[in-house]
């Protein structure tokens, strides 16, 4: 194919949106349903990569839809910051859907083409997030992908799911039209422009009161963040089948979030002038206690997909956090562990979903033991743990050690300890559950899991796809320069 | 032809009321109140477009000379509003026949399409009216056929519903004559243009202060503005579906137009808003209608009361926009006057789709209707998002305007309020959709089938109308910046 870059772009995002229409008139064929899907996400994948490419050239990339209002602009422009989260977003788009044939047959789910035509949406929205040239666009589809993924987490339709959407939903929706909205608004009245700019938009006369307030209702309004105390969706979405779990509240919606605080960081503010901020410091200190009582929170939980949102919680902290350092490393950091935190946490949702549907598992206490009914699941946990924790040999490694040298950078030593304790923690409640499954079997579980029975795994589909998300922890520790070279080259635009 | 279309606007649809008698076959009166409907939208374009390319139209009835005749003035503001005015009333009118089939006795279908045409033709002629007596005149003819075809309602209730209305409008209307009559003994003239040109020279008189504060008053009734909203909800609620959903998206928006065309145009705004102290007063009401309405809302256990409650928060909305007195806060105001009507008119129509097939509008009653009539409710989910401000729909661009109008004035409280208040919609809109999605439908709903397409077409048209000014925004918001900039600038003229 001989297409363009900028129509690589634009189909990005609507080709996504075109698949719902198969999905839709696929219904009845459950195969070839789930054939558009993923053929569809290797399209997008194709076009991901070629754009990747084109921005390697140095092409810049960038096109100017409509104007909603005036001086409004629907616009797309890319770069790397941007760039790192398609690829992310959308190779995992095809491993999950991967994932998802195999978790959604097994589990024999109800309305299985309103959750793929509602994946795909959110895809595309997700697109429109990563490549939106303003934050105008990006409102547009952060709040589309909101909307998209509520019949998403309210799939199975029961009481416990309602109230979970009204959690989810409430508070998503609230911080963004209240903060956010409001804080958008703001920017425009006293920048006049609201484009993405290197070295962000406001004059450096600007004055530093409502700018800091801007920031404060930036940080609380990108509720997608998770950044405590709003923070209450991300564990309420987890009544949602594994796979949104794993794509949406591991890797696109949570990560939609930490990319708009970084965006909003790096290119509306600018890091020149965040740190002057007066608000900056408390924000600071705010990310570090919402990644400290999320890890305890985490610690005290039974339920292993709940572990793994406050986990999520957590990590997300460290991102908002090196954000708000300001400073290269820390810019660097948070967004190559918008990446290696995505594959990390991904694995371990795969994981989780494959012990529901092979063992009918969902709480920690019960899975000692089941390390001999599901070796390779269990193998996949333990790496995904590492690379959360920052242990080598994975690629968490890389974006912890960065954000550890931003808070030595900027002289913020309690933050460097907070990042310390936190890893310990992340110790505590991630590495006995693979140690017990495979260690401590014998005396508890000899009722629970038949021994003998044999190796019971995931379907098929599902296993390849932890497989191939735990590879992935392992490349980036050893190949991490093409995900170095893009973060660095964030400041450098 | 062309130079007629003024008073061809308010005449063909009044003409047509007593024709309807000659029919007298349902059908038939339906079809020929569709067509004089359509003709009256057509108008309004033209006249739209005249006004667009050749500035005010000014037109003497029957040829004699203002301010002794009565004239006819469109400007871009009444223009504005004949097009909303016509466009919506002949979107709804699609599925009218359908629906009063199931509320309506026969015998009775000619009486509704004559009290409608009556009502439509009242709206429009206070609208294209430049004569504060005939402003009057036609407030009767429109109210006290609204009246009318609000008792028509199916249930016992809409009785007692229409007489509130009918005590409370007819308080309004008459307070708005007294003013008028007290406006007349100082000046001597009923002419809008004179009566601008002439009041600053007694604007300092007890009578003048008088007449304002009965005008403003009366108007408030008619718009249903908090604290005088009380007539709305029962009236709104028990009225025929179709009824509703045009006078929901009309009825105020013509109250609204008479506040905006008294304040800035007849009196002048220095008057209405440094001499009486409108703005403060204008500002806190709007802003607990909201918050007393939308609070209400939630609490309301008929979808149709739900959404009328909605209706006086919306209203609060555009008061609060009208408050700033800036071209901006009155941008907003105009924008949302239209997006407003968008928004109800497609969500009564789709409530009257349910009530076509489950004979009432009780939230009880949703249960399951997500599965049972999915293409409905999917409409009511989509002018739900565009109540609470969802980017792409038409109430995210009224509410942009609205807060960017009150950070521009300095009022930043204002602004966080607003978007405070479109939480509660979140919340009102939502119960709505936790019931018939989640629910498992009613035994007595299990064999409901989707509405048929006499609703489907028209509901889908108004829905797709809100999501496509959502994201096309050129007409809404040029014309009422235009219309805007204009009342300030006819102001500006007339103060020096």
């Amino acid at each position: 194919m001989n297409l363009s870059l900028e129509l690589m772009l634009q189909l990005s995002i609507i080709l996504p949106l075109l698949a719902v229409v198969g999905i839709v008139a696929t219904g009845s064929k459950p195969n070839l349903r789930e054939a558009v899907t993923i053929g569809t996400s290797l399209v997008l994948l194709y076009f991901v990569i070629n754009l990747y490419q084109g921005t390697q050239r140095g092409e810049n990339i960038s096109i100017t839809w409509w104007e909603l209002l005036p001086g409004l602009q629907i616009s797309f422009n890319i770069e790397p910051l941007g760039m790192l989260f398609a690829l992310v977003a959308s190779f995992l788009w095809l491993i999950t859907s991967v994932y998802a044939i195999g978790y959604m047959r097994g589990h024999h789910e109800q309305n299985q083409t309103r959750f793929y035509a509602c994946f795909a949406i959110a895809i595309s929205s997700v697109m429109g997030i990563t490549f939106a040239g303003n934050l105008f666009t990006l409102f547009i589809f952060y709040e589309i992908l909101t909307l998209s993924t509520y019949p998403l987490v309210t799939h199975a339709g029961t009481e416990d799911a309602k109230k979970g959407g009204r959690v989810y939903l409430g508070i998503l929706l609230s911080t963004s039209i209240a903060f956010f909205l409001l804080a958008i608004i703001g920017t425009w009245f006293v920048a006049g422009t609201l484009d993405f700019k290197p070295g962000g938009v406001f004059n450096t006369d600007v004055n530093k009161v409502v700018a800091g307030v801007l920031l404060l209702l930036f940080i609380f309004g990108i509720g997608k963040a998770a950044i405590m105390p709003f923070h209450r969706w991300l564990p309420a979405a987890m009544v949602a089948p594994t796979p949104v779990s794993a794509l949406l509240h591991a890797v696109a919606v949570v990560k939609a979030g930490v990319f708009t605080i970084l965006k909003v960081c790096t290119f509306i503010f600018g890091i020149d002038l965040l740190p002057t901020l007066p608000t900056t410091q408390f924000l600071l200190y705010l990310a570090g206690a919402s990644i400290l009582l999320a890890s305890l929170v985490a610690m005290r939980q039974d339920n292993l997909k709940a572990r793994l949102a406050y986990s999520t919680v957590s990590q997300l902290g460290y991102i908002t956090l090196g954000a708000l350092l300001a400073t290269s490393s820390g810019v660097i950091g948070s967004s190559m562990h918008i990446a290696t935190h995505a594959f990390g946490k991904i694995t371990l949702f795969f994981c989780a979903g494959a012990i529901l549907v092979a063992a009918h598992k969902s709480k920690i206490s019960e899975m000692r033991g089941l390390g001999r009914q599901m070796p390779i699941t269990m193998v996949a946990f333990f790496i995904a743990s590492l690379s959360i924790i920052g242990a080598p040999p994975t690629g968490g490694t890389w974006s912890k050690w960065f954000l550890l040298m931003g808070t030595i950078e900027t002289e913020q030593f309690i933050l460097m300890c907070v990042l310390i304790i936190s890893s310990l923690m992340n110790i505590a409640y991630l590495l006995p559950i693979p140690f017990h499954a495979f260690f401590s079997g014998d005396k508890v579980s000899s009722s629970e899991v038949k021994i003998g029975a044999g190796i019971k795994e995931a379907p098929l589909p599902s296993l390849i796809a932890i497989s191939v998300t735990t590879m992935g922890c392992l490349v980036l520790f050893v190949y991490p320069q093409p995900l170095y070279e893009l973060a660095k080259s964030i400041l450098a635009t | 032809m062309l130079t007629h279309l003024p008073v061809l606007q308010v005449i063909v649809p009044l003409m047509a009321a007593p024709l309807c008698l000659l029919l007298n076959r349902p059908r038939l009166v339906w079809l020929f109140t569709l067509i004089v409907s359509g003709l009256a939208f057509v108008i309004s374009g033209l006249l739209l477009q005249q006004v667009l390319t050749s500035g005010t139209i000014i037109y003497d009835l029957g040829g004699w000379d203002a301010p002794w005749g009565i004239e006819y003035r469109i400007d871009l503001l009444n223009a504005y509003l004949l097009v909303i005015i016509s466009a919506i009333s002949t979107v709804v009118l699609f599925a009218a026949h359908t629906s009063i089939r199931e509320e309506i006795p026969a015998s009775r279908h000619t009486l509704f399409y004559i009290l409608y045409l009556l009502t439509f033709a009242g709206m429009l002629g206070i609208v294209a009216t430049g004569d504060a007596f005939n402003v009057f005149v036609f407030l009767e003819i429109s109210s006290l056929s609204a009246y009318a075809l609000i008792a028509l309602g199916k249930d016992r209730r809409a009785l007692w519903a229409s007489f509130q209305y009918l005590i409370m409008g007819t308080i309004g209307a008459t307070f708005i004559l007294i003013g008028i009559g007290l406006m007349y003994q100082m000046t001597g003239t009923l002419n809008m243009e004179d009566l601008s040109k002439l009041l600053p020279d007694v604007e300092q008189t007890r009578t003048v202060f008088t007449a304002f504060a009965f005008v403003i008053v009366g108007i408030c009734l008619k718009l249903a503005m908090f604290p005088l909203h009380l007539w709305l909800p029962n009236a709104y609620a028990y009225a025929p579906s179709i009824v509703t959903a045009f006078l929901a998206a009309t009825a105020t928006k013509v109250a609204i137009y008479l506040l905006i065309r008294f304040t800035f145009s007849i009196f002048n705004l220095s008057f209405s808003f440094t001499h009486v102290p409108l703005q403060i007063l204008f500002l806190v009401l709007g802003l607990a209608g909201i918050f007393v309405a939308s609070t209400t809302a939630i609490y309301q256990t008929n979808v149709k009361q739900l959404f009328a409650y909605s209706s006086i928060a919306q209203i609060g909305y555009m008061i609060v926009g009208f408050s700033v007195s800036s071209v901006a806060g009155l941008t907003a105001t105009l924008l949302h006057l239209f997006n407003h009507a968008l928004m109800k008119s497609a969500l009564f129509l789709a409530l009257g789709a349910v009530m076509y097939r489950i004979g009432s509008t009780q939230l009880s009653q949703f249960q399951g209707l997500g599965r049972q009539m999915p293409l409905t409710m999917a409409a009511i989910v989509v002018g739900g998002l565009s109540l609470i401000g969802v980017p792409l729909t038409v109430g995210f661009v009224s509410k942009w305007y609205l807060v960017v109008a009150m950070i521009e004035n300095g009022w930043w409280p204002v602004a966080v309020l607003i978007l405070l208040g479109s939480l509660l919609a979140v919340v009102y809109v939502w119960r709505i959709v936790e019931v018939a999605y989640f629910k498992p439908a009613l035994a007595s709903t299990k064999t409901i089938k989707e509405a048929p397409l006499a609703f489907l077409i028209p509901v889908w048209v108004l829905v797709i109308a809100n999501i496509y000014f959502g994201i096309d925004t050129r007409f809404s918001v040029e014309v009422a910046h235009a219309a805007s900039m204009n009342l300030f600038q006819g102001l500006s003229g007339v103060n020096r």
